[in-house]
């Protein structure tokens, strides 16, 4: 893994995705507050930090989904801030995303969900599509029988991996994960964190995902990027997390109470 | 002044939602006229508030026509003018009663679920997803929906037409001991093409909307489960308001002048 880091870590190619300055609020709340990011390409990046931080408004950001005040995103050399919403389309394209909550069409029977990026995106004939969802869903542990159910119909997790199926299932450039083993048993977990990690390397993709889980953390990351009010304010080899030397990630990769990370919390 | 801030405050919120809409619209028709079109959502669409609406329709619709009858034959009776019942019945319903109560009883309907679905769909990143998908929820979800309550609301109306007629025409025959033919002559005799054209330009305009309130609501809702309620009540309130209010206008540009 570390070899891994060090030989497509390096500063000198052009970032797959560059943020400088991101600014996002919600009203009088300042969620993101100048945050600077660089992803390689073909490089697998973990953001951590705690809950409400920011992190999913940051995936948001960058799919074109939430748009932020000030600062600039580049994918490609492409600037998306305030694109056009056709350009935007365009460059989606290269996207695949795994929601929080997985957020499946509850319309549409679980196969027509992992194949509607095939189907609607790239116009592949419906036969076909279900063939490669078939597929998709095998390599998340579900068996074909799951594709005729609906979203309704299927547990926390299950609702997870399909929603997993569907980021990976037109085998895009750039791949974001929202927690992809939250609420999954530790041996499916697994299993999740080996198939990121052969979306990286096999199919060079390029991944940025969110996770509580420093198992997975560790398994999954090239380069991890810690977020804490508004900014990343630690950046570095996966390997270097244990000697960071930084007290911020020393308090959250052990998930102690006390440290410089303080949580509005008062005792009862 | 106190009063007058309150008021001017409100006038400008109206002011801008009435920019929304009207951005809204203009930005989900460009979307109904370039391609990619689905034909198969559309097709979906059609069924729902075409077929389904039917039974709701047809019921209205004949009970109105029968009360049309029953009314003006009390009403005619005391001038002896009971030979107007077929008149009054067809022109009432082709003209006003089948367009406005098809469209109330649709935007009770179709245009709730509609912003129901839309709204739920909005509060579980469900369209969030939809545009990382790299598909357009105007096109996927709002185009199909405008093109099936504008095509499918004025077949809606002739059909309602036909009942309400009908209804007219079983109380004339069986109850106020019309001869059912000479009903029926008279009905055909009187009724004009403008008549029943002037309703089904109204079903078209009340199915457009219809769709449009419940997607727009939908679509523009906020925080969870008590936003998509209200979503669902604001949709069916401003589509019935709009609907009273389109048809005077369409009325006064077919028959006044
Ligand atoms: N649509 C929105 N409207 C208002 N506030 C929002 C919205 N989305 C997010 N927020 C706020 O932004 C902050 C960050 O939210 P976000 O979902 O990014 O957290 P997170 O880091 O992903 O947390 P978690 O690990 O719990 O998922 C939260 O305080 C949340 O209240
Ligand atoms: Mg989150």
């Amino acid at each position: 893994m570390t070899d891994r880091s060090a030989n497509s870590g390096g500063d000198d190619t052009v970032p797959k995705i560059r943020i400088r300055g991101l600014h996002k609020s919600f009203g009088d709340k300042v969620v993101l507050d100048g945050l600077d990011l660089d992803i390689g390409a073909r490089q697998s990046v973990v953001v951590i930090g705690g809950s409400g931080s920011g992190k999913s408004v940051l995936l948001k950001c960058i799919l074109g989904l939430l748009t932020p005040e000030a600062g600039s995103i580049q994918v490609d050399g492409e600037e998306v801030v305030r694109m056009n919403s056709r350009e935007l389309e365009r460059v989606r394209r290269k996207f695949g995303m795994l929601f929080q909550n997985a957020a499946l069409f509850d319309s549409l029977p679980v196969w027509e969900n992992v194949a509607f990026g095939l189907i609607q995106g790239e116009r592949m004939e419906r036969g076909a599509a279900k063939k490669i969802a078939i597929e998709k869903l095998a390599a998340v542990g579900l068996g074909p029988e799951v594709g005729e159910l609906s979203p309704a119909e299927l547990s926390g997790g299950m609702r997870k991996r399909v929603g997993l199926a569907r980021a990976i299932a037109t085998e895009p450039e750039i791949i974001f994960f929202d927690e992809p083993t939250t609420g999954l048993d530790p041996i499916m977990g697994d299993v999740i964190n080996d198939l990121i990690v052969k979306c990286v390397r096999q199919l060079g993709a390029t991944a940025l995902s969110i996770t509580h889980d420093m198992a997975s953390v560790r398994k999954i990351a090239d380069r991890v990027s810690l977020l804490y009010d508004g900014k990343i304010i630690w950046h570095g080899p996966v390997g270097e997390i244990d000697s960071s030397g930084n007290p911020y990630v020393d308090q959250f990769i052990h998930g102690r109470a006390e440290g410089p990370i303080e949580m509005q919390v008062r005792a009862i | 002044m106190p009063i007058l801030q309150p008021l001017g405050r409100t006038f400008l919120l109206f002011l801008e939602a009435t920019g929304r809409i009207v951005l809204f619209t203009t930005t989900a028709l460009s979307h109904c006229v370039r391609p990619p079109i689905y034909p198969r959502l559309i097709g979906r669409q059609m069924i729902e508030i075409g077929y389904y609406s039917l039974p709701v329709v047809g019921l209205t619709a004949i009970f109105t026509g029968m009360v049309l009858a029953l009314q003006s034959y009390t009403g005619f009776a005391r001038f002896s003018a009971e030979s107007a019942i077929p008149n009054v019945v067809v022109v009432s319903i082709t003209r006003e009663l089948g367009p406005v109560l098809a469209g109330l009883m649709v935007a009770g309907r179709v245009g709730a679920a509609m912003a129901a679905e839309i709204g739920t769909m909005r509060v579980t990143e469900q369209i969030d997803a939809l545009d990382t998908l790299a598909t357009n929820p105007f096109k996927y979800l709002v185009a199909p929906r405008l093109i099936a309550g504008l095509t499918m609301l004025p077949i809606l109306v002739l059909i309602a037409d036909i009942i309400g007629v009908f209804g007219g025409y079983v109380v004339s025959g069986y109850k106020l001991g019309f001869n059912p033919a000479t009903y029926l002559k008279n009905t055909l005799d009187f009724v004009e093409p403008q008549d029943v054209i002037s309703g089904l330009v109204k079903a078209g305009v009340f199915g457009f909307l219809v769709t449009l309130m419940g997607c727009y609501h939908g679509y523009n809702s906020r925080g969870g489960a008590q936003g998509v309620g209200a979503a669902t009540t604001n949709a069916v309130v401003s589509a019935s308001i709009l609907i009273l209010c389109f048809n005077y206008f369409i009325t006064e540009m077919f028959f006044a002048r």
